[in-house]
């Protein structure tokens, strides 16, 4: 994250009034407040360039990490978040190595692990399993952070993608905020529109084949958001131009039940150099990651490329929520806060 | 046609023509062993044809779900004979067990031992959602 001056959002619920979010699960963003998502981004900016103050925030705290898919990103960005506040990480990694196999219930499997650790950080294929697990651990009162339930929600890659957004423009707002490829079974972008929706003044440019355009549940939260604004396209190279962040999707093949149709839209929609050049200077590219082919490897050196970026921002978020929702106080934010909001 | 008139129970009148067995599905009724009349696809002024429903002894039901599954439906309270109440069903803000989640991805397919639950999310399309997966319910 870079040390851009923000201009974040301050409105909503006065800070001395703001509920606590110790304890709290967080199985999509509507569960957080927006100033407290906007709390987190101060947080995630506080950690970057206080590393050394916050490396014991969490000294004796347990993650339990429960991801029954694979996951190279998520899963590390986690582990690492809870050591970097010097923490201990405990878990498993593919279902195949969990008591699943032997048909244990995702409520009983996050029941006995609430007996074990602080925080439990969840991925499952199936969507609403992090509401489940958030419910199973909730008499031990332990929190449980959704780390992606199939297509549904990934509240945490929000979280990254607000934050890279942020750390490019100093702000999350006024903004013309491009998406393309995959808009039916992404779940990021559900989750980013949303958001950004409650935070208003934005402009979606929607970019997609007909076959994957957005569903109508995300447009009419659009809709309702009234300073928020809409259109749906299919040509990226029209609309390059216009945009101030242009998010990528994958096109994923484990969302498709019939590989033809994945085959035949993988391809639809790929960012190369000769496309970027069309953009803005100062558009920020962001991806989810993992890509397939949908942004050319040498868009990479291109410094509108923010995706990888992205990855960073998303474990300093993580340290931010993880820190929170266990109730550890990151030594002399709430003073650099004070500050920031005084200068 | 001419059906016995109930003493103590409900008459779910206005229901879509041909739902009828749906409907007593929904409300959980079990037909053999409740006292009750159906009258499928009668005329109806208002609606061309209707199915009516007449339950002596109706109990406890939980008529909250006709809202969802027969909305032009109304309720004839009927107490001595008489109806003393009539009432129009309200779209529920929040179903449990009522109807099954069809997402073959939704975690309600495999977990053993939770609550069907759905919210409503949108009441002039009567549009509901799965509290899980967020799948739009369908019957």
């Amino acid at each position: 994250m870079s040390e851009h001056s923000t201009q974040l959002p301050t409105s909503g619920v006065p800070q001395d009034t703001e509920p606590s979010m110790v304890g709290k699960s967080v199985v999509t963003l509507d569960d957080l407040t927006t100033s407290q998502i906007v709390d987190l981004l101060h947080k995630a900016q506080y950690i970057e360039t206080h590393r050394h103050e916050v490396a014991h925030t969490c000294d004796g705290r347990v993650l339990a990490t429960l991801f029954y898919e694979p996951s190279t990103r998520t899963r590390l960005s986690f582990e690492t978040a809870m050591l970097r506040l010097g923490g201990h990480v405990i878990g498993f990694a593919g279902a195949q190595l969990s008591s699943v196999t032997k048909g244990e219930s995702i409520a009983d499997t996050v029941k006995t692990v609430s007996n074990l650790v602080d925080v439990i950080a969840m991925r499952h294929p199936k969507e609403g399993a992090a509401l489940v697990a958030a419910r199973a651990a909730k008499d031990f009162g332990i929190p449980v952070i959704n780390a992606g339930d199939g297509g549904h929600m990934h509240p945490t890659q929000t979280l990254a993608d607000l934050a890279t957004i942020t750390s490019r423009y100093g702000r999350i707002t006024g903004l013309t905020i491009g998406l393309c490829g995959d808009l039916t079974f992404g779940r990021t972008v559900h989750s980013l529109v949303e958001t950004l929706c409650r935070f208003g003044n934005v402009n979606f440019v929607l970019i997609s084949p007909d076959e994957l355009k957005m569903p109508r549940y995300v447009i009419d939260r659009i809709k309702r958001a009234p300073s928020c604004t809409y259109t749906e396209v299919r040509d990226l190279a029209a609309v390059i131009g216009d945009l101030d962040v242009l998010y990528m999707t994958r096109v994923q093949k484990e969302r498709f039940f019939n590989e033809d149709d994945y085959l035949r839209l993988r391809d639809t929609y790929i960012l190369d150099e000769a496309k970027l050049q069309r953009a803005k200077p100062d558009m920020a590219v962001l991806h989810p990651l993992p890509r397939v082919n949908e942004i050319s490897v040498d868009v990479d050196h291109d410094p509108r490329a923010a995706y990888f970026e992205q990855v960073h921002n998303g474990m300093l978020m993580r340290m931010a929520l993880e820190s929170s929702v266990v109730g550890d106080t990151l030594p002399g934010y709430e003073e650099w806060k004070n500050q920031e909001v005084h200068a | 046609m001419e059906v016995t008139s109930i003493r103590n129970g409900i008459i779910i009148d206005h229901v879509p023509a041909g739902t009828a067995l749906k409907v007593l599905q929904y409300l959980r009724i079990d037909p053999t062993s409740t006292k009750l009349a159906l009258i499928m696809n009668t005329d109806s002024k208002q609606y061309g044809s209707k199915d009516i429903i007449k339950i002596e002894d109706a109990g406890d039901l939980n008529l909250d779900v006709l809202g969802f599954i027969a909305r032009q439906a109304t309720i004839d309270i009927v107490r001595g004979g008489k109806i003393v109440r009539k009432e129009k069903p309200n779209l529920p803000e929040h179903m449990v067990n009522v109807i099954t989640c069809k997402n073959p991805r939704c975690v309600t397919t495999t977990e053993r031992g939770i609550d069907q639950m759905f919210h409503l999310v949108h009441s002039e399309r009567q549009e509901y959602r799965c509290d899980y997966c967020d799948e739009e319910a369908k019957l």
